[in-house]
């Protein structure tokens, strides 16, 4: 019964996306025929939302019955003696997510409804293709739901890669952006170059294991060297798909895609897909120690880099980009000092507060039209619903008590302060002392640029003055009204047993700090006082005036921090280049060298036998002596060998 | 005769008498009629050799390693001992079955749509004899056999791109014409030492090395793996490839790419790695180098192609350096990644082509600086174009993953410094295979429609979607179930690792 459940939760949005993708993509004639558009998008966003509503169900009946870890598996194929099996391995913490996962994507589609819809003074292009766009979301759910649920790792495998081909799809979706193609390309190929380290990593498992089944892979006894191996190769898959430096660079550009596409990426799909197979796997991971070791280094660098990107961003999307890079920071950072519960915790009220803040983020945009927050400013009394919402998501963010983020958040820094004091973690305690005090660095810096965020945008002055901003219409409000609850009361779970039980990981051999999933004490005051001077800090630099950017206190840092170190330029410089110019060298070198030698011999041929037909072109006189001496030279010949024998 | 027999001769003989009928009747579009039936006939044939006895139990020493389901073997030239042996087992029969179904298709389409150059009536015949050459190919147990039908296919390709072909036919045409055949002379003496050495030209007695000295083993392979090489094409025998798929009509280009390049890669299989096991074991890190050579240089063309029809030909190049790269490895994982890498990339570069052949009908031009905003004005021809290139990208879950993804764990798993490189570098040509595929749908499908894409309709002829939707499905259930090619192909494949490998 309870696999069942798990392999009908991924086929639900499946079904549902495929069928969506049958339909017609576009009307005919977007002027005259509007009735067959309006009827497939009619039956577009009906698919959409059952699939989703239908997958939530799912996951909850999923969630009330498992009770304790349940695995079922069949052969797919068998290659040569490594099996790759069809199954579902399910447990509290897959249950958990997927419920997360299904409820930003029933949020998301619903959203979309009234997000993309053709308005009186749009131009024609808008909302062209519906149908194919809530498929692409159908089908993005139902990756993330196998990723969640897969019992094999190829499995995973392809839900990790098709959910890299959703997002391509769905980013490029906006036509009148000219840098969404572009984006879209470099969120997959970013992705994609990961992938090439988790093929390889699945690869040494599974030759290792003789079977891709995760129970398998566990319960095989490694090499330390293959396991090492093997776990850093999938980590690099792991930084492309949770954008972790150095491989983050393409979640801000993925902004170019619609905002609900944004919140979905965000919250509950794709990147929370890295952290949540580091948990799958935490075993091979902790019997490596190297490999936590470097993912500590990894997210405590992505944690510091992606926040203080956040603090100059003037794009409203690009702030909560760069906060989602550091807030996966915390949790993998989470998972390097031996805690996948605190991991999966943050994971869970992430997804909750970051898709409250991106659809909150959309119905601004969609009120004033503008992503910019150098042309917001005031909103606070024309849209006093969706400030509301963006204070409870933007509290959650920063880890203002009792919202979910500072329950989760605090978890992360108990464990990681135990890893450093008192040298609990599976890897060195000072990965603990990195990852504990960029966090603390992280709790300060992230209530500065919420802060800026909530002031430049809601307070303050209308610096446009034309537009009339209006709270969003109820297609948009129902989905950011319901998520502000688990955005603030999420974290309040961590108290039930039943929600922390779901959350623990019997595997895990780590003592201490892994009792509870949240730690009251006086370790609370530490971040809650740096929380104070991150927002203390803001507040004042605003309040000495209010029309300006706050960011201008970072005074020549500011551009830095706008281009995230600039480390677009650099792996524009160091990879994309080098293999455009190694792309020319090669075509150039197929054609002139390879080709030109099957060419130039074709040539040489025919040139010879040119050269041999003018020989024979000869005039009559010495034609005559060359036959003559010819049969002269063949006399001679039989005479020679006849007279021999 | 068995009704296995029967359906071995049947799958041969209505391509041939179908050619015949095509070339009989006067009027063009009955004639094009005929030959499509005659195609889906020998279709019809082909798929039910699966059913007969399929008893693999364990292979031992003293069985042989190719124990055909069906096998016909009768006496052809008794003076030279020739025989007309054809069988088929788990290794040939997709391939047969994927020719019988390109062919169809290739036939169907030309119901709807013939290219320029010539009468229909002669294209639709040549298509049948390229098919009788192509099967009979896969088919043949016996070396010089397997020579013939090897060398019936060139003439008739030969005529279709110089006839019905783009404006640089004739030269492509030669060019491929001389290239294979230089490859088949090199065929022909390695046939000629194995069956000198041998005293017979018996594909079943032969494979496992049949008593063939070391030396003989290595001189045959050499010669049987470079005819291969240039049919497959291996880099850097690749050259003749991509002049002829540009300049070939779609049709000719769909069976070039989709079966034709699997000659090779089957005579790889079946008689270079069979016959002269020990010639393959000597012969394996080079191949499995040109092979990641093949996989990065095509790649990387391809980055820098501005061709549409070219680039998909390059492409090809890098798909067969991973099904050589699995052949290399020798080992049972390798060779299955390799035979489902064979089909994946029949059926999804015979759909790619069919797909940039549309497009260039529709635009009357291939230059991909000419071509972009296909997603505006024909949506479903983009959507079918991104589909094809993402599976031929290798997204998992689709045909083309299996090959590529199993070549690469193949050389992991043969381990060993040489090897594990080979797989590490065959990745990262999976990384730039991504790369250059979204830069061609970027460049085609993306943005603001141009000039020439402007006047290009939405809608699709219901010839077009007949013979395109099945290789979709295909593409997608191979994919889903890779059980469907590789079920049948695990006993012989094991049994010739076991002969490799003794």
């Amino acid at each position: 019964m309870t696999g069942l459940l798990g392999a009908l939760l991924p086929a639900v949005p499946l079904v549902a996306g495929l069928l969506g993708l049958l339909l017609p993509p576009a009307p005919r004639h977007p002027t005259t025929n509007a009735e067959g558009g309006d009827r497939a998008r009619r039956v577009a966003v009906a698919l959409g939302v059952t699939g989703a509503a239908g997958a939530l169900a799912l996951a909850v009946a999923l969630l009330v019955t498992v009770d304790r870890p349940r695995e079922t598996s069949t052969t797919w194929v068998d290659l040569g003696g490594l099996t790759v099996t069809l199954g579902v391995r399910l447990d509290g913490a897959a249950a958990l997510v997927a419920v997360a996962v299904t409820a930003v994507a029933l949020a998301v589609q619903v959203y979309s409804i009234g997000y993309l819809r053709r308005g009186p003074h749009d131009d024609l292009d808008v909302d062209h293709r519906y149908p194919p766009y809530a498929a692409q979301i159908s089908l993005f759910t139902a990756a993330m739901l196998l990723v969640v649920v897969a019992g094999d790792l190829l499995m995973l495998l392809v839900g990790w890669e098709v959910m890299g081909l959703c997002s391509y799809l769905l980013i490029a979706h906006d036509r009148r952006l000219p840098g969404a193609p572009a984006a879209a390309m470099k969120a997959f190929l970013v992705t994609r170059v990961g992938d090439v380290g988790f093929l390889l990593g699945i690869a040494l498992l599974g030759v290792s294991t003789g079977s891709f089944r995760i129970a398998d892979v566990l319960a095989h006894d490694h090499s330390t060297a293959t396991l090492t191996a093997a776990g850093l190769l999938l980590l690099a898959g792991v930084a492309g798909k949770s954008a972790q430096f150095p491989l983050h660079t393409w979640l801000p550009d993925a902004m170019a895609g619609p905002t609900p596409i944004s919140a979905l990426i965000h919250a509950a799909t794709m990147v929370a897909a890295g952290v949540y197979a580091v948990t799958r796997l935490y075993p091979l991971f902790t019997a490596a120690p190297v490999t936590l070791t470097v993912l500590g280094v990894i997210g405590s660098i992505t944690l510091l880099l992606g926040a203080l990107a956040a603090t100059a961003q003037d794009d409203i999307k690009r702030v909560l980009a760069w906060s989602t890079v550091s807030q996966i920071g915390y949790m993998t950072g989470a998972l390097a000092v031996g805690s996948p519960s605190a991991a999966l915790f943050h994971l869970l009220t992430h997804a909750a507060f970051k898709a409250l803040l991106f659809l909150a983020a959309g119905a601004v945009i969609h009120a004033v039209g503008t992503t910019l927050m150098s042309e917001m400013g005031g909103l606070r009394r024309t849209m006093p619903v969706t400030f509301w919402c963006t204070v409870v998501g933007l509290g959650a963010l920063a880890g203002v008590p009792p919202l979910a983020g500072f329950w989760s958040k605090d978890g992360v820094l108990a464990v990681a302060e135990a890893a450093a004091r008192e040298g609990t973690g599976p890897a060195p305690s000072w990965v603990g002392w990195l990852v504990w005090l960029a966090g603390l660095a992280g709790v300060a810096i992230t209530a500065w640029y919420a802060g800026r965020l909530l002031l430049r945008a809601f307070f303050g002055e209308p610096r446009l003055p034309l537009v009339r901003p209006h709270d969003p219409p109820a297609l948009l409000r129902w989905p950011v009204l319901l998520l502000a609850v688990p955005a603030a009361l999420l974290g309040l779970a961590g108290f039930l047993g039943a929600f922390a039980d779901r959350l623990r990981f019997a595997t895990v051999p780590v003592a201490g700090a892994e009792d509870a999933l949240v730690h009251l004490g006086p370790g609370l005051l530490l971040p809650l006082a740096l929380l104070l001077v991150g927002a203390g800090l803001v507040l004042l630099g605003w309040r000495r005036d209010r029309a300006a950017d706050p960011a201008a206190a970072l005074g020549p840092l500011r551009p830095v921090f706008a281009r995230a170190f600039r480390l677009d330029d650099v792996q524009h410089t160091l990879v994309v280049r080098p293999v455009r110019a190694l792309a020319r060298v090669a075509r150039t070198g197929d054609e002139v060298v390879v080709d030109g030698a099957v060419e130039g011999s074709g040539r040489a041929a025919s040139g010879l036998g040119a050269g041999l037909a003018a020989l024979h072109r000869a005039a009559l006189p010495r034609a005559a002596a060359g036959v003559l001496a010819g049969a002269l030279l063949i006399g001679l010949a039989a005479a020679l060998i006849g007279g021999v024998r | 005769m068995s009704f296995g027999q029967v359906l071995l001769v049947a799958v041969l003989a209505v391509p041939a008498l179908g050619a015949v009928a095509v070339a009989a009747t006067p009027r063009d579009r009955a004639a094009r009629l005929v030959g499509t039936v005659a195609a889906a006939l020998t279709l019809v044939a082909a798929v039910p050799l699966v059913f007969g006895d399929r008893s693999w139990f364990a292979w031992s020493a003293g069985a042989p390693a190719v124990r055909p389901w069906h096998e016909l073997d009768l006496p052809w030239v008794p003076g030279l001992e020739l025989r007309f042996h054809l069988g088929v087992d788990g290794i040939s029969w997709p391939l047969v079955v994927l020719t019988a179904l390109l062919t169809l298709l290739c036939c169907g389409y030309s119901l709807w749509r013939v290219p320029e150059g010539g009468s229909g009536r002669a294209l639709v015949a040549l298509l049948l004899v390229v098919e009788v050459g192509i099967l009979g190919t896969f088919l043949a147990l016996d070396l010089v056999l397997f020579f013939l039908f090897f060398e019936v296919v060139l003439l008739p390709m030969y005529a279709i791109i110089a006839g019905w072909g783009g404006a640089d036919r004739r030269r492509a045409a030669r060019k491929f014409a001389l290239y294979t055949l230089f490859g088949s002379v090199l065929l022909l003496v390695g046939v000629y030492v194995v069956v000198a050495a041998a005293g017979t030209a018996d594909v079943v007695a032969l494979t496992g090395g049949a008593g063939l000295s070391r030396g003989t083993q290595l001189a045959a392979f050499t010669l049987l793996a470079i005819a291969f090489a240039v049919k497959s094409p291996l880099w850097p025998l690749h050259s003749w490839l991509p002049d002829a798929h540009t300049q070939a009509p779609t049709v000719g280009s769909v069976v070039l790419a989709g079966v034709l390049l699997k000659m090779g890669t089957y005579g790889l299989i079946r008689v270079a790695v069979g016959v002269a096991p020990e010639g393959a074991r000597w012969a394996a890190p080079v191949l499995g180098v040109l092979a990641v050579a093949a996989i990065l240089v095509g790649s990387l063309v391809c980055l820098a192609q501005t061709e549409v029809k070219r680039l998909i030909a390059y492409s090809s190049v890098g798909h067969m350096g991973f099904v050589l790269l699995g052949v290399a490895t020798l080992t049972t994982t390798g060779i299955q990644a390799a035979l489902i890498g064979n089909v994946a990339h029949g059926v999804i570069t015979g759909l790619l082509f069919f797909l940039a052949g549309a497009v260039k009908d529709r635009t009357g031009t291939g230059s991909l600086a000419e071509l972009s905003g296909l997603r505006e004005t024909a949506p479903r021809l983009a959507g079918l174009l991104a589909f094809a290139a993402i599976a031929s990208l290798g997204l998992p879950g689709l045909a083309g993953f299996w090959g590529e993804a199993f070549a690469v764990i193949a050389a992991v798993q043969v381990g060993g410094p040489l090897w594990t490189t080979l797989g590490v570098l065959a990745a990262v040509g999976g990384a730039l295979t991504a790369a250059y595929f979204l830069r061609l749908l970027r460049q085609v499908t993306h943005g603001r429609p141009s000039t020439a894409v402007g006047r290009v309709g939405p809608g699709l002829a219901g010839a077009e979607l007949t013979a395109w939707v099945p290789l979709v499905l295909l593409a997608l259930a191979i994919g889903l179930a890779p059980a469907l090619v590789l079920g049948v192909a695990e006993g012989p494949v094991d049994a010739l690792v076991g002969v490799v490998f003794p």
